[in-house]
């Protein structure tokens, strides 16, 4: 059987979610080719610019594109970016972003619950970006969340899985797909991620600061994979503390 | 007699015997001028404490106790702490300018990738109530004054929006009676026909004007506090409403109460003690931060510059080596902070330092008022106004794009929805 992942009916054979915008457009297309990405980001504001210049022209055709709604400082805000990405013609699909919080670009996430309810009702696909708790996964889940996108670290840290024992619970507890978002640094930590049982990874600035862009990207999706596999494999044993006794603690029960 | 300040002191010889007269009082007789920290009439006064604390910690900072283990230490650490980034600021870290750049590097990166904003400054008035002895619009320096009309703005903008320009920010002089604000409330909604993202660098103001310049589509607030020693301060800026220290310190505050998305702030370096005033700076900006963490918070970094009738103004002992070690200190201390580098320095030094640390460029300036034309296409024209100072950079947008990305940057002319 064929493993795909499956968004807001959506199917998609990759589960790397490249970023955009920090690193040169022209770049796009091969971290797209070498990466394997099947969905990329695109913060709208970026894409409000003149046509010359807009982001959306070096986007491959075929690729899913993910708006987000970075500047929206709260709910209506965010509503209001998503609808206007929605007539710009950049699809269905959003990714919820509100942050008032400047330095560590922390998502608010009773903000984001908020916004989700709405659009969800809209009809768009929302994935919306939050900080891990369960019951707010929940909250959003309810709402009408497509699938649910904690962060690992805050954003541009390449921190890892700061946040790996809560992103496990909502793992093991909510019936959406969990994509890891923000903080992953480098392709271990992606492989980790998807080791744990995450549905895919989102990933920029590890890849936008690299030397070579592309090639950083396909180093992701390889890792992706890698980490896929072992979680449908099923992980091995992996002793915590060295050797167990030679004679069994339970030696003494007939 | 004031002999620090005597090279910033031209008399002109159209100014009338009384105001000459009065010019030099001002000048030679701390009694005549007034109390600096004294609100005027009509300015709004908001409770903050940010004042005392920045006041007081640059006071204590003493740079001279310093020494590069302190910088090693700072360097090392993952995150910069108060402390680390005095040490940064000190003479001991002159020699860790490399290190520095580096360091400065991989946050900006890391925050901001490899982007770079393009914007260009409109005057579009230089009529000016204040004695500044630094600047070339001070009411008492013989100079073309004008003020655009609206139908000029418009001209003037469009010139402007053909290079593709999407940024704009707009100044005035600091007059309220020549450019009030409903004058920058109309000129900012012609800038909305042809602009993206629009910021004003004006007097300041009280919250609710703010708030009204908000509604008419500004979203950015740039306000210099030139030096945050307000005795040094009190010496240089001799008559006027930008007189009142205080009042011009809480402006960002206001701005933000007012409903800005985002405020601007710096010393004009030279003035006083650069690193004083760029520890003072960089706290200014930490504790807006700490009380509206939502707030989109930019640095500039300007150093003094001539003007029109007098060229010996110079950034004194601001020298670039100094000015990138203040520039790599802020992005250290402030990863999430953008940081603008004017026409006021060279193509070479703004080439080098947006592969560091700057987030911001301006391209295609001109300091004067209704020139753009003149200046972007060649049609001259006998009915412009002064600049404000001389520039040093005088790129226009399309080459500074190309500079831009040929440098591996990635020149960004927008990255903002109005909402």
């Amino acid at each position: 059987m064929e493993d795909k992942l499956v968004i807001g009916g959506k199917e998609f054979k990759s589960r790397f979610i490249l970023g955009s915008g920090k690193y040169n457009m022209n770049l796009i297309k091969a971290a797209v080719e070498q990466g394997g990405a099947e969905i990329i980001t695109l913060a709208l504001r970026r894409a409000n610019t003149q046509e010359s210049e807009s982001i959306l022209d070096f986007i491959p055709k075929g690729v899913t594109l993910l708006p987000n709604t970075s500047g929206a400082r709260n709910a209506e805000e965010a509503i209001r970016i998503a609808r206007l990405s929605r007539a710009m013609g950049c699809g269905d699909f959003v990714k919820i972003e509100i942050m008032r919080d400047a330095k560590y670009l922390f998502p608010d996430n009773y903000e984001t619950i908020k916004a989700t309810e709405t659009l969800a009702k809209e009809g768009f696909v929302v994935l919306p970006y939050m900080n891990p708790d369960l019951n707010v996964a929940r909250d959003l889940q309810n709402a009408g969340a497509a699938a649910v996108m904690p962060l690992a670290a805050p954003i541009g840290s390449n921190k890892g899985l700061a946040t790996k024992a809560m992103i496990q619970v909502l793992i093991d507890e909510i019936d959406l797909p969990i994509i890891v978002d923000a903080g992953i640094g480098k392709p271990s930590q992606a492989c980790e991620a998807m080791e744990m049982g995450a549905a895919a990874i989102m990933a920029n600035t590890a890849i936008a600061t690299a030397g070579d862009v592309p090639s950083m990207a396909e180093s992701f999706k390889l890792a992706i994979e890698a980490g896929r596999k072992a979680y449908l494999t099923g992980m091995g044993r992996v002793l915590a503390r060295g050797a167990s006794a030679s004679d069994p603690l339970t030696g003494f029960l007939h | 007699m004031n002999e620090e300040n005597q090279v910033y002191f031209i008399d002109s010889d159209k100014l009338p015997p009384q105001a000459l007269e009065r010019k030099h009082r001002l000048e030679q007789d701390p009694s005549f001028r007034t109390n600096h920290m004294e609100y005027m009439e009509g300015m709004e006064v908001i409770d903050s404490d940010i004042k005392d604390i920045v006041v007081k910690e640059m006071e204590e900072y003493d740079y001279s106790i310093y020494t590069a283990k302190d910088v090693e230490r700072a360097l090392s650490h993952e995150t910069c702490s108060l402390e680390d980034f005095k040490a940064l600021l000190s003479p001991a870290a002159a020699p860790f300018l490399e290190q520095m750049a580096r360091r400065a590097e991989l946050e900006t990166k890391n925050h901001f990738g490899n982007t770079v904003y393009i914007f260009t400054p409109l005057y579009i008035a230089n009529y000016c109530q204040n004695y500044c002895v630094y600047c070339g619009f001070n009411c008492y320096n013989n100079i073309r004054r004008k003020k655009l009309t609206f139908d000029e703005i418009d001209h003037e903008m469009q010139v402007i929006a053909k290079t593709g320009m999407e940024e704009i920010l707009i100044l005035t002089g600091e007059s309220r009676s020549y450019s009030d604000v409903n004058y920058i409330g109309e000129a900012v909604k012609i800038a909305r026909k042809y602009f993206r993202n629009i910021g004003v660098e004006i007097y300041p103001v009280n919250v609710d004007e703010y708030k009204y310049l908000h509604e008419c589509g500004v979203d950015y607030v740039t306000v210099f506090q030139e030096t945050y020693n307000s005795d040094k301060y009190e010496t240089l800026h001799l008559m006027g409403h930008k007189r009142v220290w205080p009042y011009r310190f809480d402006s960002q505050e206001r701005a933000l109460m007012g409903g800005m998305r985002g405020a601007g702030f710096s010393a004009l370096l030279g003035l006083d003690d650069f690193r004083k005033d760029a520890l003072a700076t960089a706290l200014h900006v930490y504790h807006i931060n700490r009380r509206y963490p939502h707030a989109e918070l930019s640095l500039s970094c300007p150093r003094l510059r001539p003007i029109v009738n007098n060229d010996q103004i110079n950034p004194r002992d601001v020298g670039e080596k100094e000015l990138c070690q203040v520039l790599c200190a802020y992005r250290i201390f402030l990863p999430f902070v953008g940081i603008t580098v004017s026409s006021r320095e060279s193509a070479e030094f703004r080439n080098g330092i947006a592969k560091i640390c700057a987030t911001k460029v301006s391209a295609g300036v001109s300091t004067g008022i209704g020139d753009h034309e003149e200046k972007y296409e060649g049609k001259s024209d006998e009915d412009v106004g002064d600049e404000q100072f001389e520039i040093n950079d005088a790129r226009s947008f399309d080459q500074m794009y190309k500079d831009m990305e040929n440098g591996g940057l990635q020149p960004v002319l927008n990255d903002y929805i109005y909402v």
